[in-house]
């Protein structure tokens, strides 16, 4: 269970938190929407403990992450950042590689390596594996990371837009991944997500910020709702039911 | 849609390594037999005097060129990784000019320092000074790479006119001449075996290649996978001020070694530390020994400073590599 309690954040002068008090239960997926600008990526880096808490406090199954040693919440949990660039000259399989890191400690072993080629070719990488991250397109290299934080093997993968770059059909495989993570293998997925359709589709719960605050929070079921999600994005966002499945038809 | 199977740049280390071993041998030889003096393999086995020469004289000459070499490229590569920026070195950006000015410093405030404390002075100004321009760094903006190399050698001139100004006014010019300038003509049995000392750092270094890789995906990265980054900055710094400080008190700088060596060996074996670190010490020792040999060389029996001779080819490599951008990311 991932608790959060009493969360707020500035940056200089701005408040970008405020009072934040959140608990989010042991596995299935945790969707977080909300506007530009609610707090959303500030809210993942301080879970990931990123940045330093000024106020409040976070932690993972009574792991608190201001006491617990940053070795060990390495193998607690997981972070992919939204602007992931790779500066460095990596092959694929490093770069994954380097998501061992937390287990071995710089020196892998079999069974690290396994894992590496496993996710490889859970990301359709095998074939770009001994190609440098520079030579990628955005797309391939987003899976890459993906593949990487999935590779440290953590009960808590925090996820801030990992859909951004990717096309229709990885998106939605990606979407399909972290489902079957939580599903099959009791993984807890937080993911900031933008279409808040695949919100709909793969999440279990959604959590929606505005201006910093919890605007929304419940079971996707519940909550997805044109009347719950229009105020939180300012905008008319009409929910149909298509095959029993709520669509957010918010493009016209 | 998922790829097609594409061919593949993976890194050939191994064979190499094994290229770059062959040629250094290669050049290790040649430097045992050229020199002002003339020695032949066949006087070798002639006479005693020939041996002599060797041993005190070419040996060590030749190994002073090996160890300079490695230890200067594996700090560029360290300080490259830290910094998160191809384009910068330990004698741009402030490590030798701070070694230098704490040199200066112990010099004119106990004259009769041993070498112990001269190397320990030149250390911690160099960390000083390799530091301060770190902390520059993090201000900078990263969509703009090319102001951090120019904001290091902005760092270094500022250093280096201090030393300048403090050199020259107490008559020490032609010592920080030669710190700042390397070259080997000096270097006989008795005076280079500190630079043994930089075999540690070099190992300290591939212990440390992982978390220098990974501190080199950013801190973000790098505290997620549970590294505690500022640790692995410090140990990072460390090296580089210790290579560079053994490397000013005996030999001198020699300037570029650790910008274009890394620069080069990249773009074939990528930013792996691991697999890069030997390929970059290899090509270190081969590149300021063949300097050297080029300089016993162009002018002969006369000598030009190895540093001369690569600054030379090394500012031509680097502006190439600046504006070709050759084996910059994103």
């Amino acid at each position: 269970m991932i608790e959060i309690r009493n969360l707020s954040h500035a940056e200089g002068r701005t408040p970008i938190l405020h009072d934040i008090t959140l608990s989010l239960p042991k596995g299935g997926v945790t969707a977080i929407l909300g506007p530009n600008g609610a707090g959303k990526s500030t809210l993942l880096s301080l879970m990931a403990r990123l940045r330093p808490l000024q106020a409040g406090s976070i932690a993972y199954d009574g792991m608190d992450i201001a006491a617990t040693p940053t070795e060990r919440l390495a193998r607690k949990l997981a972070i992919l950042r939204q602007d992931s660039t790779v500066g460095s000259r990596l092959t694929v399989r490093d770069l994954v590689g380097f998501g061992r890191f937390p287990h071995h400690r710089g020196r892998p072993g079999p069974a690290d390596r396994a894992a590496v080629e496993a996710a490889l070719g859970q990301f359709d990488l095998a074939p770009l594996a001994g190609r440098f991250t520079e030579e990628l397109s955005g797309g391939q290299r987003q899976r890459a990371l993906v593949a990487m934080a999935f590779v440290q093997a953590t009960d808590y993968l925090l996820l801030d837009e990992p859909l951004s770059g990717l096309d229709m059909y990885y998106a939605r495989m990606l979407m399909r991944l972290l489902r079957r993570l939580a599903e099959e293998h009791g993984r807890t997925v937080v993911v900031v997500l933008h279409e808040i359709n695949y919100a709909a589709a793969h999440a279990d719960r959604i959590v929606a910020l505005k201006d910093g605050r919890v605007a929304l929070e419940g079971p996707a079921a519940e909550v997805f709702a044109s009347a719950r999600l229009s105020p939180i994005f300012g905008m008319e966002i009409p929910v149909e039911r298509w095959h029993g499945r709520p669509v957010a038809l918010h493009y016209t | 849609m998922p790829p097609a199977s594409l061919p593949t740049a993976e890194p050939r280390a191994g064979r190499h390594a094994a290229l770059a071993l062959a040629g250094l041998a290669l050049l290790a030889g040649a430097s045992l037999f050229v020199g002002a003096a003339p020695l032949s393999a066949s006087a070798l086995l002639a006479d005693g005097e020939g041996a002599r020469m060797l041993m005190l004289s070419r040996l060590p000459r030749t190994l002073a060129c090996l160890l300079t070499g490695a230890a200067m490229a594996i700090a560029g590569l360290v300080m490259q990784m830290l910094a998160r920026n191809r384009f910068v070195e330990p004698s741009t950006v402030g490590s030798a000019q701070g070694a230098a000015l704490g040199l200066l410093a112990v010099t004119l405030v106990w004259p009769a320092a041993g070498l112990a404390a001269k190397m320990l002075a030149a250390s911690l100004a160099s960390l000083a000074g390799t530091a301060a321009f770190l902390a520059m760094v993090r201000r900078l903006p990263v969509t703009q790479p090319l102001l951090v190399p120019l904001a290091g050698l902005a760092w270094g001139a500022i250093l280096g006119a201090a030393a300048t100004f403090i050199a020259w006014e107490t008559d020490l010019m032609q010592f920080l001449e030669i710190w700042l300038n390397g070259e080997f003509s000096g270097v006989v049995q008795g005076r280079y075996e500190i630079l043994w000392l930089t075999g540690i750092f070099a190992a300290a270094a591939y212990l440390l290649a992982d978390r220098f890789t990974i501190a080199g995906l950013g801190r973000d990265a790098a505290v997620g996978l549970g590294l505690r980054y500022e640790r692995v900055l410090l140990l990072g710094l460390l090296i580089v001020a210790a290579v560079t400080a053994l490397t000013v008190v005996t030999v001198g700088m020699i300037p570029f070694v650790g910008l274009v060596v890394p620069n080069l060996v990249r773009m074939g074996a990528g930013d792996n530390i691991r697999a890069a670190l030997p390929l970059v010490a290899l090509a270190g020792a081969g590149a300021v020994l063949a300097a050297d040999l080029v300089g016993r060389l162009v002018i002969h029996p006369f000598e030009v400073p190895a540093a001369t001779v690569f600054g030379v080819i090394g500012a031509g490599v680097f502006v190439w590599l600046i504006v070709t951008r050759r084996g910059h990311g994103a």
